[in-house]
Parts: C-alpha cells; structure tokens; sequence
C-alpha cells in the first residue's frame, strides 16, 4: 500500500483532468463541474490516504519516488513529502473541491458577440493549478521545485487574468512579474548550489538531502540564501515586496484568491522553512534579525493599511499579509514551538482566510459591489451568511477556541523568550486585527440597510478598466428576495467551519504530524529540540 | 616562388557543404532554362534536398575531428552540430518561403523586384500570382555561407563565408511584395551597414595577421601566446569581434535590427534571426575558443561587457515596441547578450561548459523564434500582415490555436519552465556561473524579468482584452507553414520537458580543433 505512488498520483490525476476539462465541449457546463468536483475529491482521497500511510516516526522523507529526468543537469524527477509537506498537500486537498463548489453556479460573462464563455477553462485552471501546487510542495529537488514553482505562475496569471475583476489585466500582470522576477533571483542560487556541490560533491546535483550535507563557505551562504529569501518574501510576501497581493487578491475570482492566498503565498513560507534555514543556517542566522524586522513592519503595517481599506477583498488580502508576518516571525525566532506554530499557521490561515474570502464574496455576489460603504444592516437579512462571516473574522483575529489562536499562541510563546521584543511588538498586530476585522463585520452586517442589496443596477465601481467583472453568479437574491446562505453555499462553507472549529479544539493531530519534521529542521539550523512535541495550549490533554 | 599546390580537400568531411552549394548552383540554372510553370516547385524540391541532404550529411559524419582544404576548414564537433543546426533552420526557413495559401497573391515576395514600387506595373503585378522563385537559390546561398562560417577555420576564409552569407540576405531582405518601400528600405539599411562591419571586420584581420604573420586560427592561437600584451593583436581582434557582433545583432551593433526585421518578408525575418545568429555564433565561438582560448584576457572584458549591454538595450527598449516584428527584434537583441553569457563560460583550459551550452541555445532559439516568426505570416489584414499590437487583442476569442501557440513561443523566448527557452537559460546561465561570473547571470536574470514584460503584454493583449470589430483575418496555413509550425512547437516542448538527448549531443559535440 505505501508503495504506491500517492504524490505523482495527485500531480498527474489534477492535470490529467484538466486536459479532459479542457477538451470538452464548451456546451457540456454541468459534465465539466462534475468532473472538476470528482478529480478533486479524488485528489482529497490520495491525500488522506497518503495521510495514512505516512509515518510520523519513520524517515523525514517518505512516499518518495526518484528517477533521472535530466542527467546532464544532475536532476531527478524526484517527491517525496515531510510532515510539513504533508499539512499542505492536506490543506489542498480541502480547499480545491470547496472551491470549485463555491463557483458551480457561476457563469464567465458573456462578451459580446462571442456568446457565453465556458466555465470549464476555468476549472480546467484550476485543477492544473493543483497539480502544480502538489508538485511544488511534493519536491525534493531543487530544481524540480524550481520547475513547479514557476510553472505555477501560468495557470494562476490566466485564472486572475481571464476570469478577475474589472482590474484584472494590470493586477495579473503584477502578480506574474513580481513572482518571476523573485523566482529568477532565486534561479541565479540554484545555479549557485548546483556549483558548489559541483566543486564539493564532484558531481552537480539538485536533491535537497545532498545539498543539506554541503559546507558552505559563509559569505556565499549568505548570497544564496538571499536569492531564496527574495524569492519566497516575495510569494508570502513581506513588507517591501508586498504589492502586488492587495491587487491579486482584490482582481481574482472569490474561488482563486482563496488558493492564492491559502496555498500559493504558503509556497514563500515553506520555502524560508524547506530551502533557506537547511541549506543555509549560518546565513539564516545571521540574517534572521533583519527578516525579523520585515516581519514585524508586516504585522504592523499591514493591519494598519487593512483598517483603511474600503475595498472588502483587498481588506482581506491585506490582512494575510499581517498573518504573513506571523509566520515568518515563528521561523525565523528559531525554536521548535515557534516553528511548530508557524507551519499550524500556514495550514490554520488557508482554512480561516479561505473561509473569510468565500464569505466576502458570498457578500459581494448578493450586493454586487466589493465596497463596505455599500452594505449596511444584512445580518437581519442574512443571518447564516452574518454568523459564517463572523466566524471566519473571528478566526483570521485567533480567538480562543477558533483553529487560528492555537498556532499564532504557539507562535508567540515560542517566539517571546528567544526574541521578547519583536514578539511584544507582533502582540500590537493582535489588538488591531480585531478592529479591522469587526469594523469590516459591523459596518456590512449591521447597521441601517443599504439600498444595494437588491438594486442590480447600482454598481458603484471605483476602479476604471473599461470592462467589468467576466465571472457573474446568478443571484438568487436580486429576484427572490431571499439573501440568506443556499443550500450549495452551506454546503460550501461547511467543511472549512468544521475545520475551524475543529482545529480549535483539539489541533494535536496536526502538531504530532508536523512536530517530527520540524524539529529535524531545526537541528539542521542547529537549533536544540528541545524535548517532546508540545502541548496544544488550550488542548483537552 | 613554387609553383601552386591545390590543397587536398577531404570531400566527405566537406560534404555538407557540397550538398547545399551543389543545390544553389543547380537552382540558378534551373532559374536560367526551366520553364516558369515548373520552376516553383522544381525549386522548392531543391533547396530542400540541399538543406535536408546537409543535415542528413552532418548526422553521418557526427564524430569527425579534422582540418582540410589546406588548414582553411575545421570539421569537428562544433561545426556539424551547428552547420546540422543551421541546416534545419534553413530547410524550414524554405517551408515558410514556399507558403502560398496564407497570402491572397499566392506569394509573399515581390513578382518582379526590378519594378519600381508604386508604378503601374508594380501596382498590376501586385495582384496578379506570378512567383518569383530566385529567392530560393539566394536562400540557398547564404545557408551555405553560414555552413561555411562556422567551419572556417581561418579569417579570409571566415572573411568569404560572411560575404557569401550576406550578400543574398540584403537581397532577401528587399524582396517584399507588399509595403515594399519600406522592404527596399530595410535592404538599403542592411546592406550599408552591413559593409561597414564588413570592413571592419577585414580592418581586424588586416591588423591581426600583421601582429602575428598568419591568418590561421591556431597561428594565431601560437603567436597570442607568444606575444601577449600585443596592442595590435587586441585591436584587431576587437575590430574582428565587432564585425563578428554585427551579424549577431549585439548591442551596440545592434541598430540595424529592428528596422531590418520589420521591413524584410516576414519569412526572411525568421530566416534571419534564427539562422544568421547560428552562424555568426558559430565563427564568434571559433575565433574566441581557438584563436584567442588561451589568451582570453584579450577578449574576456569585452565579452563581458557586450553580453550586460546586450541583455539590457534588447529587454529595456523592447519595452517600447508597439510592433511584433520590432519587438521580436528587441527580444533576438537580448537573446544575443544571454548567448554570450554562454560564450563567457570557456572555463581553465577548454573544460568550461560554455559551449555546449551556447550550441545548445542556439538550437532552441532558432527554433522557437522561427515559430514565432512563421505565426505572424497568417494574422493578416487588407494591407498585408498585421504586426500591430493592438491588432492582436482578443485573438485568442477569434483563433484559438493561434494564439496558443504564440502564447506558448513566447513563454519559451521569456524562458518559463517546461519550456526550451528555460533549459536553455538555465544551461547559459549555468555555464557563466561555473566559471565565475555570476554577477554576469544575476544582470541576465533581470535582464529576463523585464524581457518577459513585453512578452507577457503580447499575451494579455491576445487574452485579456476584448476584440477589435475590424481586427485582422487569421489565415488558413498551408501544409509547409504548418509543417514549420508543429515542428517547433514540438521541438520547443519536447527540448523543455525531456531536453537529455540534446544536450548529451551538444556536450559530446562540444570540440573544437584547429
């Protein structure tokens, strides 16, 4: 059973798919999302049971699958997954079906004379998107991370570009530029690696547990490991290098800003936590003060400029730069509960971001507009749309008993007796994250009713463009007057509100799985374990 | 004074060459006595048996090292590889010239170029379907002349093949049938600046051979040992690689480019950029590798310096361009300073990676920018074909395929991943570094962020953006433009996805003797 080949199989079986998806025929609409829905469950059932099969205690590596695919280069076509990996590809596996099920009503707007456009290139995106996401954090050599991790810029450029807001040409642009151009630094230290195991080794090669046994001389340590760092400050981004994601997050459809910012931004941090700290500890120590200060300007910048939003999706894309912060914080304080709590972040954003962004846009697809100024008084209207929204707020802000206050908690206390400062700081992030987020809940939800919701015609659009959104969802409340959660949008939201809780609750099944691989990560940097996997704060053991 | 011996040619090592001018001379005859209703595809048959004979020749002779035709002609692994290059590039470069489904004149050159543009005649010849056809003998010539380029093994030889390459090309480049001021503009352009580089490079070899007594590469190689710090020796190679740098559109020899790729017939365009950068690589890497190898502190700076310029001017004002053909020109610009990153990798005594990556680049970039080249021969409109940027919006709606593959071309050229373009950076990129000059590939890098800029408007205009009520017709390909299409779309995804075999050939061709 473990000898099956569960990470190709979730690489090809998303990309397989979306070549089917692809060459449908534009009419068959309700075929294509059945089928878009059943691959992405079936990718859902590799990951659990790939789950299963995966040994907390056994090698740091495992369902590894190796072959030779370009000998001159040294490369090898070769995945395999640690407990962090695992997490992710877990978290891809929930989010990829919820967002399908979130867009199967919705149809590309039809331009023109064209007629409509069909759904199924989107989904077709989509689950390519998958396949690539799964590759990125299945790799275990450099280069092939290299490959996934650019490859996956085109099917995201397309998804943000063809099927955005009213902005979409400039934000996808932006957003294809900035990861290129950090992904090229990062390809000048891959090339740099790849010649110092060359001169080391006698042999160049890319895979990761070759390239972690490399002595490095410090000053080149510190160059490759900025070429890395740019790149992956730049995907999960931090503060300088942010701009881009309020525009992505703002221009793409609902369904693909939850993966931008559940998954693809988590490929940044992941990276600091594969690539950087392994490969280059010295230099991550020594240049850990200065990503310490990027990440707390983060948290704090970034939750200041979310207050200000008026724009509901960029408030949202603003807050996960602040919870950005957060975790580079956890990683780079160099401890085991500050880690452990990091890598609980990454997969407790994904769900707690990903449920706030399908509730802003369930709010947007009813009232039509992405502006807080434009709604007033729904929650009277809407009462389970209102408590998912709140839920997800409260999530994103860590409340006690919400999947988020365990890992930001985990993150603190870890970080506080190594860097007190900076901790004390991040804190600040806390207070202010629950004013922009119930700010953003109580101008929508309560307060006197807006004319918009039910009025299609007003569309007070700021932003110019020329053309308007392309994805359109029927509403059904502009005509039945019922505002209130349908039953596929329950069932949509549904398994991230079980998660959220769930996690709240009791999260030591995540922590047992990330617990080993972080603590070997640890040791790389040098770092003492420290004894057992710690205790979920709040936890029923 | 002896009497003059005929140096011994070894005819099988020269084979290749003796297919293609075998084809060349045999098409100017045919052009003389064959009656016009068959001189089309008489012609056509023929450049190609020439070209695809020279590839099939270089295959069976992969593995020669030799010197022949007096010392004149190296034969090694370098030269085939390229001249096989070049020899692909050529045999498809004729597909794309042979097309006559795409334009409703049936041809896209001029049917009597001694007409003057815009008289009577001009204007009733325009319409009518008559073919000229000594576009492909003068094709054929100048694949010839680049064969002969890279195998030149001394500098009045080299000095020959680049006259023989060029001078067809100037003419190649007047022959437009529609704009064709602007084409006889482009020919002008080229033709007089291609004479200053020409006397420039022989300038070079005047003061070389002067500095060292011998125009033979390894003399040349003996004596730069000798005498090193000679500044006649550095002048003259400086006046070569500036010749040299021309044909290659470097920066800043480079302003030529782009008013010759507009101006010429699209399919000479892609003739030009993807085999003329073959060739005159091909004597770049010869002349720098064997005659100044083991003197490279001569040439070492420059390159360097060349290879920064180039990326720059290519990516930056690429930026600007509001015209396909002159963008691709900026881009064949930038591409030339990431070849020349490649070129910098010599490495200690010979055992640098920099030139089987540079042969291999050449083979990718030839390939996918003639793709590219041979999709912009069918977006047409009433007045020819229609480079506008704007006239692409929304192409993706109209013709799907189309502007997938464009999309997927130029993907390659901003070097994506699963691309050739991305081996190919990455081999260049790689061979830089090795040998120490990773400030070089950091500039390359960026270099290649702002390229892709441009490359990605093209793909947003074709996606994103709604179509033109009177935007252009998108022609139906005959079989040759399609053959050339699927074949370097194929070859751009197959080099990206499982490039081992190709590179294996380009390492283990990577020989130079001398």
């Amino acid at each position: 059973m473990s000898d099956f080949p569960f990470l190709l199989a979730m690489i090809v079986v998303p990309a397989v798919g979306a070549a089917v998806l692809a060459a449908l025929p534009p009419t068959r609409q309700a075929l294509a999302r059945q089928l878009a829905m059943a691959v992405s469950l079936l990718v859902l059932l590799l990951a659990v049971l790939a789950t299963v099969a995966f040994d907390p205690a056994g090698d740091r590596f495992q369902l590894t699958t190796s072959v030779t695919w370009i000998a001159d280069f040294g490369v090898s076509f070769a995945l395999g997954v640690d407990g962090i990996a695992l997490v992710m590809l877990l978290l891809i596996g929930v989010l990829v079906p919820v967002v399908i099920g979130a867009s199967w009503d919705e149809q590309a707007e039809s331009d023109g004379k064209r007629g409509p456009r069909s759904m199924r290139t989107y989904w077709a995106w989509l689950l390519l998107l998958e396949s690539m996401m799964v590759g990125v954090f299945a790799a275990t050599d450099v280069f092939l991370f290299y490959v996934f991790f650019e490859a996956m810029l085109i099917p995201m450029y397309f998804l943000i570009g063809s099927f955005g807001g009213p902005n979409r040409q400039y934000a996808a642009v932006k957003f294809f530029l900035y990861s290129l151009l950090g992904g090229l630094v990062m390809l000048a230290s891959v090339i740099g690696l790849y010649v110092v195991s060359n001169s080391q080794l006698g042999q160049g090669t890319f895979a990761f547990d070759a390239l972690r046994q490399l002595d490095i001389d410090p000053n080149v340590q510190k160059l490759l490991f900025l070429g890395f760092f740019v790149a992956f400050a730049i995907k999960a981004p931090l503060v300088p290098l942010h701009t881009w994601l309020p525009d992505a997050g703002a221009e793409a459809p609902v369904g693909s800003a939850v993966l931008l910012v559940g998954v693809l931004d988590k490929v940044g941090t992941f990276g600091f936590l594969r690539y950087c700290l392994p490969l280059f500890p010295d230099a991550s120590r020594d240049l850990a003060p200065l990503v310490l200060v990027l990440a707390v300007i983060g948290v704090l910048y970034a939750a200041l400029v979310a207050m200000g939003q008026s724009d509901m999706k960029r408030l949202v894309s603003y807050t996960s730069i602040a919870h950005f912060g957060f975790i580079a914080l956890g990683i780079f304080a160099f401890s085991t509960e500050a880690a452990t709590g990091a890598v609980l972040y990454m997969v407790n954003h994904g769900i707690a971001t990903g449920l706030l962004f399908l509730a802003v846009g369930m709010v947007i697809t009813r009232g039509g507009s992405r502006q807080i100024r434009d709604y007033g008084g729904l929650a009277a209207k809407a009462p389970l749309l209102a408590g998912v929204f709140l839920l997800a707020g409260l999530a994103s802000l860590a409340l006690p008993g919400t999947n988020s206050f365990v890992s930001e908690f985990l993150v603190l206390i870890g970080s506080f007796p190594r860097e007190p400062v900076f901790t004390v700081l991040a804190t600040v992030g806390i207070v202010l994250a629950a004013l922009y987020v119930l700010l953003m809940y109580q101008r929508v939800f309560h307060g006197p009713p807006r004319e918009v919701l039910g009025d299609a015609e007003a569309q007070p659009e700021a932003t110019g463009g020329g053309s308007t959104a392309v994805l359109t969802a029927p509403a059904p409340a502009r005509t039945s007057r019922v505002l209130d959660l349908s039953r596929r949008e329950l069932a949509v939201v549904a398994p991230l509100v079980a998660l959220v809780i769930g996690l709240g609750v009791y999260p030591q099944p995540l922590i047992d799985l990330i617990d080993p691989a972080v603590q070997a990560t640890m040791s790389d940097v040098g770092v003492d374990p420290g004894g057992s996997a710690p205790e979920a704060p709040g936890g029923t053991d | 004074m002896g009497p003059i011996t005929a140096p011994s040619l070894s005819y099988t090592a020269l084979s290749p060459l003796l297919f293609v001018f075998g084809a060349a001379a045999v098409g100017v005859l045919v052009e003389a006595f064959a009656p016009r209703a068959v001189r089309h595809p008489v012609q056509v048959a023929l450049a190609l048996v020439g070209t695809v004979g020279a590839f099939v020749a270089t295959l069976l002779l992969a593995g020669t090292e030799e010197v022949t035709a007096g010392g004149a002609l190296a034969v090694d692994g370098a030269a085939l590889f390229l001249q096989g290059t070049i020899a692909v590039l050529g045999a498809l470069s004729v597909l794309l010239f042979s097309e006559r489904a795409v334009d409703p004149a049936r041809s896209a050159f001029v049917a009597v170029a001694a007409v003057p543009a815009g008289s009577v005649r001009d204007r009733e010849l325009a319409t009518s379907s008559r073919v000229q056809t000594e576009v492909y003998p003068l094709a054929t010539f100048a694949i010839g002349g680049m064969m002969l380029f890279t195998a030149s093994n001394d500098l009045l030889i080299m000095f020959v093949a680049l006259e023989v390459l060029s001078l067809p090309l100037y003419l190649l480049s007047g022959l437009a049938r529609r704009r064709r001021l602007l084409s006889q503009e482009a020919a002008v352009k080229y033709f007089l600046l291609g004479a200053f580089a020409s006397a420039f490079f022989l300038y070079g070899l005047a003061l070389v051979y002067g500095a060292t007594g011998s125009v033979r590469l390894s003399a040349i190689r003996d004596a730069a040992v000798t005498e090193g710090g000679d500044t006649l020796l550095v002048l003259g190679l400086a006046l070569l690689v500036v010749g040299l740098m021309f044909k290659a559109s470097v920066a800043p020899f480079h302003t030529w480019t782009p008013d010759v790729y507009q101006g010429a017939p699209t399919a000479v365009t892609a003739f030009m950029a993807a085999a003329t950068k073959v060739a005159a690589f091909g004597a770049v890497l010869r002349l720098l590798y064997v005659a100044f190898g083991t003197a490279d502190w001569t040439w070492r700076p420059l390159v360097y310096g060349l290879a920064i310029v180039s990326m720059l001017v290519g990516a930056v004002l690429g930026l600007t361009q509001t015209d396909l053909k002159r963008m691709l020109a900026y881009s064949s610009i930038a591409h030339a300073g990431f070849l020349l990153t490649g070129v910098i990798g010599l490495g200690p005594g010979d055992s640098g990676y920099g030139l089987a990556a540079t042969m291999f680049y050449l083979l990718i970039y030839g390939l996918t920018t003639l793709g590219a080249f041979g999709l912009l021969t069918l977006v047409r409109d009433g007045d020819g074909e229609a480079t506008h940027l704007s006239q692409w919006a929304g192409l993706a709606q109209r013709s799907p395929v189309v502007a997938a593959l464009m999309a997927f071309f130029l993907l390659a050229l901003a070097g994506i991943p699963l691309t050739s373009g991305f081996t190919g950076k990455f081999a260049v990129f790689r061979a830089a570094i090795e040998d120490g000059a990773w400030p070089l590939a950091v500039v390359g890098l960026v270099a290649s962020a702002i390229a892709a800029f441009f490359y990605l408007r093209v793909v947003v205009l074709m996606y994103f953006s709604p179509a033109a009520p009177d935007g252009p017709t998108v022609g139906v390909p005959g079989l040759p433009t399609t053959i050339v299409l699927a074949i370097t779309a194929a070859a751009t995804l197959v080099l990206g996805v499982l490039p081992g075999a190709v590179l294996d050939l380009a390492e283990s061709a990577a020989v130079l003797v001398g």
